[in-house]
């Protein structure tokens, strides 16, 4: 059969029922077969927006997100969400086109060396050299993806190659001795573990994305409960441990809460699960948890000891670990007054540092309370996307989540745009969840072209834009540490947002007063089809509480 | 392993971190890897992106086709070892790395010197070449090519000799690095 045809009998045999995507001249062959192949494609308006897709399906669905797009341009539109995936270990296979093999290094039409541009990016990458090596290196492409720390596999197919005519068998298993990845954790670590915070008085579990991507979430709140552990998370964990749990301290971090932050400043044990001590966590290193000593459980062992060197490292998949850590933990009938004044401590911090903000206005809406009518019109079920800025941090604070896979987001790149066309995979991975993209007005436009994507395939995303008229991450940093010098982030009223969705055949909403708005959102959330609110906030209002950049955690502002 | 452990308690102070220490000295890292096209790309990429520094480099096939070897030298002092080897072991194609002791290895480099030594003077860098072992391997009127081959140390004492005879240039290959004894590196 045609090359072309034995990938599509590749996707179908790992269970990939649909892949984002766009088609150019180098993959003409491979979407001749998507033409009567069985296989749902979804057609995007930008590249860009078929690989965020492909990340927000992944992250909805624990699956492995598929994204398509031609050489050259199309190659380097997907180099964002390649990046992105790569941050956020996220499972997705990105296949791009090649131009053909004569023409391979003579600069043709739309040649661009996406292997090398993206080398730094993906977790692994093939060049396809030879059409019998497609099938093979399609599945172990999937391996990769899904396997270890997840990441961005991509498969970079020249267009002769893809047409050429290739005997294909069923998968076999994949063979790749440089790849295997630990999956159960040391039993003497774990067991060091259990009697290191046996005799914690003061511990804090601190859970990163790595508990979503083993599906350990259930695993790590039988083990926050199998004695009064308190638990954070940083912003891609969240959702891991239940967000209205009573031994739930908030998020840590830059915006994270004073209560969680401070907990990790005076902690004696600290638990790291799945997490990889970033910057925004740490804050200024030297002076991170100065206290404490460090279990530190992680897939990847390079994590481990690379940013904060760790006491017991446990490298292995997070529920596995998790599992055994339990009964270890147990057997040892640890006794749980130990921790009863840290406990006093949280519960003095929570007092006197809840999350607050001044509502005192008649009708105007705080970006605050817009996160929170959110969380109320949907009683905290929905899954929620956001983009990147105030309003991401507003909306990991104040909206509670429950469940693993319902607060999807761009960390680690920080990709503004990320949102809509994640929303929307989202919303195609899961199509009865109601999907809320949360949004800003900076942040929409990036890839808002996805609009017609979601009107025309009926995907019934709920897209709130959080307009302040500002890049308004950016104006607060000019505000707090370049002397109110707001330098090109004022936006103004541009565009129409209303006007601009019922052109894209959404429906189109504006809401502008507070004492409606629980109600307005319920309304707009019942609405068939794709829906844009442009929700009117306080232009300058700041995201806080607020560790400095490069500052310490006990020394927070706001 | 499977019973849980005994409950006796074990204070946090006794802890100790495994810290990425810099270690101060050459360390070579032999690395065996697929031998397949870009894969020395994704370790010099990898190197750079991570700002780590490669002093020498070799590569060159094994006695499987299918497999190369790289041997390359990282400083110690300014890279943690353990990051960097970490940071390979998560290559694809990467299938196994050594982090050689320096006193049970044998490194070899291989140097290329021409030097004008004109007159008497190259009677006695002949003598010198003798007493490093060295190899003629190229003579003009004006010239002479000599051939070193040893560990660094031998190499950089040779050059030091050359000198004041002209040199006009020198070349140098990595390292290359074979564990000593029975078992493979």
């Amino acid at each position: 059969m045609r090359a072309v045809d034995a990938v599509m009998e590749c996707l179908k045999a790992e269970g990939v029922d649909v892949v984002f995507g766009l088609p150019g001249g180098a993959n003409l062959p491979t979407y001749d077969a998507f033409y009567d192949a069985g296989i749902r494609h979804v057609l995007v308006r930008h590249e860009a927006g078929g690989g965020h897709a492909a990340e927000g399906y992944a992250k909805a669905t624990g699956k492995v997100g598929v994204a398509f797009a031609t050489s050259g341009p199309g190659a380097t539109n997907v180099v964002t969400p390649i990046a992105d995936a790569m941050m956020d270990s996220v499972p997705v296979v990105f296949f791009t086109g090649q131009v053909r093999t004569d023409l391979l290094g003579t600069d043709g039409f739309q040649e661009a060396d996406t292997i090398g541009i993206t080398m730094p990016i993906v977790k692994h990458s093939f060049m396809i050299q030879h059409p019998l090596e497609l099938p093979r290196a399609i599945h172990e492409a999937f391996h990769i993806a899904r396997t270890g720390r997840p990441g961005p596999v991509l498969i970079d197919i020249p267009v002769d190659l893809s047409r050429a005519d290739i005997p294909y068998e069923p998968a076999s298993d994949v063979s790749l001795p440089g790849y295997q990845p630990t999956i159960e954790g040391n039993q003497k670590q774990i067991r060091q573990a259990a009697k290191a915070l046996a005799a914690a008085k003061r511990p804090v579990i601190y859970a990163g994305g790595g508990v979503i991507n083993a599906n350990a979430a259930a695993q790590l709140t039988e083990f926050a409960t199998t004695d009064r552990f308190p638990v954070t998370c940083t912003l891609m964990g969240l959702g891991g441990f239940p967000g209205t749990h009573p031994q739930w301290l908030g998020m840590l971090g830059m915006h994270g809460t004073r209560t969680a932050n401070y907990a990790m400043d005076a902690a004696d044990l600290i638990v790291a699960v799945g997490a990889r001590f970033d910057d925004r966590i740490t804050g200024k290193l030297s002076e991170f948890a100065q206290h404490a000593k460090f279990i530190h459980i992680d897939v990847d062992p390079a994590e481990i000891s690379k940013n904060v060197a760790a006491h017991i490292p446990i490298v292995g998949d997070a529920r596995h670990i998790l599992e055994k850590l339990i009964v270890e933990y147990r057997a040892l009938e640890a006794d749980s007054s130990r921790l009863g004044d840290w406990w006093k401590q949280i519960d003095a911090w929570r007092a006197e540092y809840p999350l607050r903000y001044d509502d005192s206005s008649d009708s105007e809406i705080k970006p605050q309370y817009m996160v929170e009518a959110i969380y109320a019109a949907t009683g905290g079920d929905a899954v929620i996307v956001s983009d990147v800025g105030q309003h991401q941090m507003w909306t990991a604070q104040y909206y509670h989540f429950d469940n693993p896979r319902q607060w999807i987001n761009s960390g680690g790149l920080g990709t503004m745009g990320f949102g809509l066309p994640a929303a929307m995979g989202a919303q195609v991975g899961r199509p009865d969840a109601v999907v809320c993209a949360i949004s800003g007005d900076g942040s929409i436009q990036m890839n808002i072209q996805e609009l017609a994507t979601c009107a025309e395939n009926k995907i019934p995303v709920k897209v709130f834009i959080m307009n302040n008229g500002y890049l308004g991450m950016v104006r607060q940093w000019q505000e707090l540490f370049w002397d109110h010098r707001y330098s090109h982030v004022d936006m103004g009223e541009f565009p129409d947002f209303v006007k601009l969705a019922e052109a894209y055949g959404a429906t189109g909403l504006r809401f502008t007063d507070k004492n409606t708005l629980v109600d307005d959102i319920r309304a707009a959330i019942a609405t068939p089809g794709p829906v844009v609110v442009d929700v009117r906030v306080t232009r300058e209002e700041n995201t806080y509480p607020m560790i400095a950049p490069g500052a310490a955690a006990r020394d927070m502002v706001g | 392993m499977g019973e849980p452990g005994t409950k006796e308690l074990l204070s946090l102070e006794e802890l100790d971190a495994a810290v990425g220490l810099r270690t101060g000295r050459k360390h070579v890292l032999s690395i065996l890897v697929e031998n397949k096209s870009g894969v020395l790309t994704r370790i010099a990429g990898l190197f750079a992106r991570r700002g780590f520094n490669i002093e020498t480099l070799t590569v060159g096939p094994t006695e499987d086709e299918q497999i190369a070897r790289i041997t390359l030298t990282v400083d110690g002092a300014l890279h943690p070892i353990d990051q960097v080897t970490k940071q390979l072991h998560k290559l694809i194609n990467v299938l196994k790395i050594r982090d050689l002791e320096p006193a049970a290895t044998v490194t070899r480099q291989l140097a290329l010197f021409k030097i004008a030594a004109e007159g008497t003077a190259r009677s006695e860098l002949l003598e010198f070449c003798e007493v490093f072992r060295g190899h003629v391997v190229d003579v003009t009127k004006r010239s002479v090519v000599i051939e070193i081959t040893g560990a660094e140390e031998k190499i950089e004492a040779f050059a030091q000799v050359a000198r004041p005879y002209g040199l006009i240039e020198m070349m140098r290959t990595g390292e290359i690095a074979m564990g000593r004894g029975r078992g493979e590196t």
